[in-house]
């Protein structure tokens, strides 16, 4: 197949035109990256979304609004810009020159590394396909769809990395992340929770605000790279990242707001049978994928991670900014511990191999923002009714806690107990009836579902009832 | 070029026979002799006398020198005697200071070396009627019974006094590793439990015993000992029938630049990376070199025939490589040059196989193969655009552990290919007694009966590809970067074990006698070689001659 153009077909600011091997990617993969999206990508029809499209790294040139039919969406590659006296920051080769190439001892573990973050994008992709059947507004379908295809630009962002420098098995892998599929038997993608579906709105948001945010941790860290085209790629990644967590922030607002105001409206806590989403469901999705996203962190001590960091491949969350040796060879810290008795102690580790554990605390501070945010709409309510993070021992099954189980508050309590109870703490199979009952589409103009409350303000200085998608 | 003044710790593997210190060689008509008589202060490295004729490598480097100008200078010997110009003394083998005071990597270097010219001294019995006689005019003593081993017939002194022995077990703490375990069993046939009993009784066995054990062929009466031999051997040469002339072809020493990262002959350059700690060995044909229309053209050329004279820089390569360069680790082979003159070459020799210079070139060739077959290196050989590997050098490829096929999408005309021969399918076989294919394609002879069909077609990089011929075929596009990153990678790996993955890949199927002594008995050597009990302060390796006897780590393990 010729493509007449690429750099016009191809926003990009890696010289995709002149580069012989960029060139035959193109040739080779873009088709089938178009021919994925058709099959697994977005289920509803469309005519054409208001979408933003990268065309620069810039100021000016990363948010272009305009409406595009979608599979015309112009997928485009940018690294952020080079700083050409960019010295890596950590590890044993702090000082040295970062990377322009990879190096041929560490093109393994850098090339999983790459893989397995490659294999997200398109498995959240996957995931939400059918929510376009259900969105409560125009507005809400047009960031489902935009979150939609910057995951799909960031799958173009770690296959650029595949074929400009991982040579033959690089492109070999680039085929892969499209031959897996999220929740397939057969040939599933590689992290266990990118394999379950979407099935509802309210996931959406929450996956878009607990699990998205790992991903920005994930990219944080290997935006510290010493392989500086990673390092750039993950820090344009980052800026896309930060606007779906946005879609999650605001999308778990609107619908604690809207259950406030209907719970005011008609003062009880019951506000089920009035079509909103009573604060307790809500409580559950959070304990939910709250906890399945710390899994995604790793085990808390970890021998690959202290691997990464020592050999230059992943960094700390600001690496530049911890007021340290950067090398981590003695230094140690204190982390949970459970017993043989299963009793939760702490012990000290080497910070080294508790890197992840360090990250994920990271994360955790991070995520408390949010629920200080919704909790401060109860507030302004005058509702008693808090939400509050699940300890991090609850409903893990990766790390230190997965051998226990414990109650939201923390407390150890047997496994019979917590499948006993698993329908106080986690969604129940009526709660996710309930919820998907909700999910009725609007697609008129103006309109919102009863679920929740419409956006402040609308995208790119439009209004809520601006026509953000025209379906076909 | 002088080189020894250049670098002095370099060891220089070319010798002038007018310059031996430790060895004579003399030729009367098809009798040979080679007469042990070492120079005790001509030890190749200081710290050690080379008492008791013991040798060191300088010692075997001279003995290697002999082996090859037997071959090609003096064919019509069809009998090499192997003796003593000391008294009551045959050889007393390795010389244990020069051992003890060794590292590591030198010892198994050594040891290497010296195996591979005792496999030749084999080779050349059984393939050039060159029949190697010992004849023991005293003790035998470790290396010095294991060297007698390697020849065809060993010959004792009857004086009630001398014996051969293998007293490395009660005495060092180590293995007779020149061979000496595996032949006393695989190849003179002594019962294991008397072989037992003989390597560990330090004085050895002597007189009508050594002979009912098999461990010697015959008695000789000390008072006639010199005419005994000599009739013998005269005896010998007449059962003996061989088709050689008088004269052969003179080897002089070859010519080689060497500079810091350099070596250079004129068919062979080796520049080292020592960054990445990889060599470079490119192999060249020169334009204007074609392949002789008659094999009496060719011995006309003598050692300037270009295929004898490109072996011989190989086999220098090799060793200068091994024993000068022990930190390259790994060496990427490529060959330039109109590769359809090495097919006219292999016709050349193949059609000429009872030719005696045809033969010894053939064999000369697989001897220098089966030394990349057990180099401790990663070898990588590079097929790329006017490729040379055709054929008999295409062996190189197929001694190697990955091999890189170029597909050059951009110009057609200029991409690689290579050829097979028939030297491909028997002539040059492996110490397994397999060919390299065969090797290769162990346990699938489909594969195998393909790459046949496919004899003395240009194969480029997707064929070769498909034929299972090369690792990997990338174009010019990803080419050079996979092959960087190989090599990247491949510095970064555990050497020892990098050692260890290839030796056991490189040999599949069949073990012969040759490769027991290669795996089995020099890897067990090496790893008591590395033990604390043979070479740890209080090893008895390194104790030996102190008065103290070895403390040992009494663990079996």
């Amino acid at each position: 197949m010729a493509i007449a153009n690429y750099d016009e077909k191809i926003p990009n600011n890696v010289d995709l035109g002149e580069d012989r091997r960029l060139k035959r990617a193109l040739e080779s993969w873009q088709p089938n990256f178009i021919n994925w999206w058709k099959q697994m990508g977005p289920t509803l029809p469309t005519e054409d979304v208001y979408l933003r499209t990268a065309v620069n790294v810039g100021r000016d040139g990363w948010a272009q609004f305009g409406h595009v039919a979608m599979e015309e969406y112009r997928w485009g590659i940018f690294l952020a810009e080079r700083d050409r006296d960019r010295k890596i920051a950590f590890g044993a080769h702090k000082g040295e020159d970062a990377w322009q190439q990879i190096p041929g001892e560490y093109r393994s573990d850098l090339q999983r590394l790459i893989v397995i973050q490659g294999d997200t994008e398109p498995a959240s992709v996957e995931q939400q396909r059918n929510l376009g059947l259900t969105a409560p507004s125009l507005y809400d379908l047009r960031n489902l769809f935009q979150v939609n295809v910057e995951e799909g630009r960031h799958l173009w962002a770690m296959v650029y990395l595949l074929h400009a420098y991982f040579g033959r098995e690089g492109r070999e892998e680039a085929d892969e992340l499209l031959l897996r599929n999220s929740g397939s038997s057969d040939s599933p993608r590689i992290l266990g929770a990118f394999n379950e579906e979407t099935p509802d709105w309210l996931s959406f948001f929450m996956f878009t605000y607990f699990t998205d945010r790992d991903g920005k941790y994930q990219l944080g860290t290997l935006k510290e790279s010493a392989f500086d085209p990673l390092s750039r790629t993950c820090e344009f990644m980052l800026k896309e990242e930060s606007h779906h967590m946005f879609v999650g922030t605001t999308g778990i607002d609107r619908v604690v707001r809207r259950s406030c105001e209907v719970m005011a409206e008609h003062d009880t806590y019951d506000i089920s049978q009035y079509g909103a989403i009573p604060l307790d469901i809500i409580q559950k999705y959070m304990n939910f994928h709250y906890s399945v996203s710390l899994d995604l962190f790793g085990s808390e001590i970890s021998t690959n991670a202290a691997n990464y960091f020592t050999t230059g491949l992943k960094g700390r969350w600001a690496e530049e900014s911890h007021d340290d040796d950067h090398l981590l060879g003695s230094s140690t810290v204190e982390i949970e511990h459970v017993t043989d008795a299963g009793q939760i102690t702490s012990r000290e580790v080497s910070s080294l191999t508790a890197l992840n554990h360090t990250l994920r605390n990271e994360y955790i501070a991070d995520c408390e923002n949010g629920v200080t945010r919704w909790n401060r709409v109860l507030e302004e309510f005058g509702i008693d009714f808090r939400l509050r993070l699940p300890a991090t021992s609850f409903n893990r099954r990766v790390g230190i806690f997965a051998p226990i189980e414990t109650k939201p508050s923390g407390e150890i309590i047997s496994s019979e107990e917590f499948e006993a109870s698993r329908d106080m703490y986690l969604p129940s199979q009526s709660d996710k009836t309930f919820v998907r009952s909700l999910m009725r589409p609007v697609y008129e103009q103006g309109k919102i579902a009863s679920w929740i409350a419409p956006p402040i303000k609308g995208i790119n200085n439009h209004p809520f009832d601006y026509e953000y998608v025209h379906l076909a | 070029m002088e080189t020894l003044s250049v670098a002095p710790k370099r060891v220089e593997f070319q010798v002038d026979p007018n310059s031996y210190r430790h060895l004579r060689l003399k030729i009367d008509g098809e009798v040979a002799t080679i007469e042990i008589d070492i120079d005790e202060n001509g030890g190749i490295k200081e710290g050690y006398e080379l008492k008791m004729n013991s040798y060191d490598l300088g010692v075997d480097i001279e003995l290697y020198d002999i082996t090859q100008r037997l071959r090609f200078t003096y064919p019509q010997v069809k009998v090499v005697v192997v003796t003593s110009a000391k008294e009551k003394i045959f050889c007393a083998g390795a010389n244990i200071k020069m051992l003890a005071q060794s590292s590591h990597q030198w010892k198994v270097n050594f040891c290497k070396f010296t195996n591979e010219t005792r496999l030749g001294i084999e080779d050349a019995t059984n393939n050039s009627s060159q029949v190697y006689v010992a004849a023991l005019n005293g003790v035998a003593a470790g290396g010095g019974y294991e060297l007698a081993l390697a020849c065809d017939k060993i010959l004792l002194v009857d004086d009630r006094s001398s014996a051969v022995s293998l007293p490395e077990i009660p005495l060092l703490g180590v293995l007779p590793g020149t061979g000496g375990l595996t032949r006393v069993v695989d190849k003179r046939y002594v019962r294991r439990d008397l072989a037992d009993y003989f390597a560990t009784k330090p004085e050895g066995i002597g007189g009508k015993k050594a002979l009912s054990m098999k461990l010697i062929d015959a008695l000789i009466p000390k008072a006639s000992f010199a005419n005994d031999v000599a009739a013998y051997a005269s005896d010998l040469a007449s059962s003996i029938t061989k088709d050689a002339p008088v004269k052969g072809i003179e080897l002089s020493p070859l010519k080689k630049v060497i500079d810091e990262d350099l070596i250079s002959y004129d068919y062979v350059k080796v520049s080292i990376n020592r960054g990445l700690r990889y060599a470079e060995i490119a192999i060249t044909l020169p334009d204007g070199i074609s392949a002789p229309s008659t094999i009496e053209v060719a011995k006309g050329q003598g050692e300037n025939f270009y295929l004898l004279s490109l072996i011989r820089q190989l086999d220098d390569a090799i060793l200068e490589l091994r024993t000068n360069e022990a930190e390259v680790g790994t060496w990427v082979i490529r060959g330039k040059g109109d590769m359809g003159q090495i097919v006219n070459f292999d016709n050349l020799i193949l059609s000429n196989r009872d030719d005696w210079f045809a033969n010894e070139v053939l064999h000369y060739l697989k001897r220098t193969l089966k030394r990349f077959d057990v180099t401790s290196r990663s070898l990588i050989t590079l097929i790329e655009g006017d490729n040379l590997l055709a054929g008999s050098l295409f062996e190189v490829a197929l001694a190697s552990d990955r091999i890189y096929h170029l597909i050059d999408t951009e110009d057609e005309l200029a991409n690689a290919n290579f050829m097979l021969t028939k030297m491909n399918f028997g002539p040059l076989p492996m110490g397994n007694g397999l060919t390299r294919l065969e090797s290769r394609f162990y346990g699938d002879t489909s594969s195998l009966e393909k790459v046949e069909e496919a004899i003395e077609e240009s194969i480029d990089g997707d064929l070769a590809l498909r034929l299972g011929l090369v690792t990997f075929a990338p174009d010019d596009i990803d080419y050079e970067d996979e092959v960087r990153l190989c090599l990247e990678e491949r510095a970064s790996f555990n050497p020892d074990a990098l050692t260890g993955m290839e030796a056991n890949y490189r040999f599949v199927g069949p073990e012969t006698m040759e490769t027991k002594i290669f795996s089995r008995l020099s890897a067990w050597q090496n790893w008591i070689f590395y033990r604390p009990n043979a070479s740890g302060e209080e090893g008895a390796l390194r104790r030996y001659g102190s008065g103290l006897r070895g403390n040992f780590n009494k663990e079996r393990i």
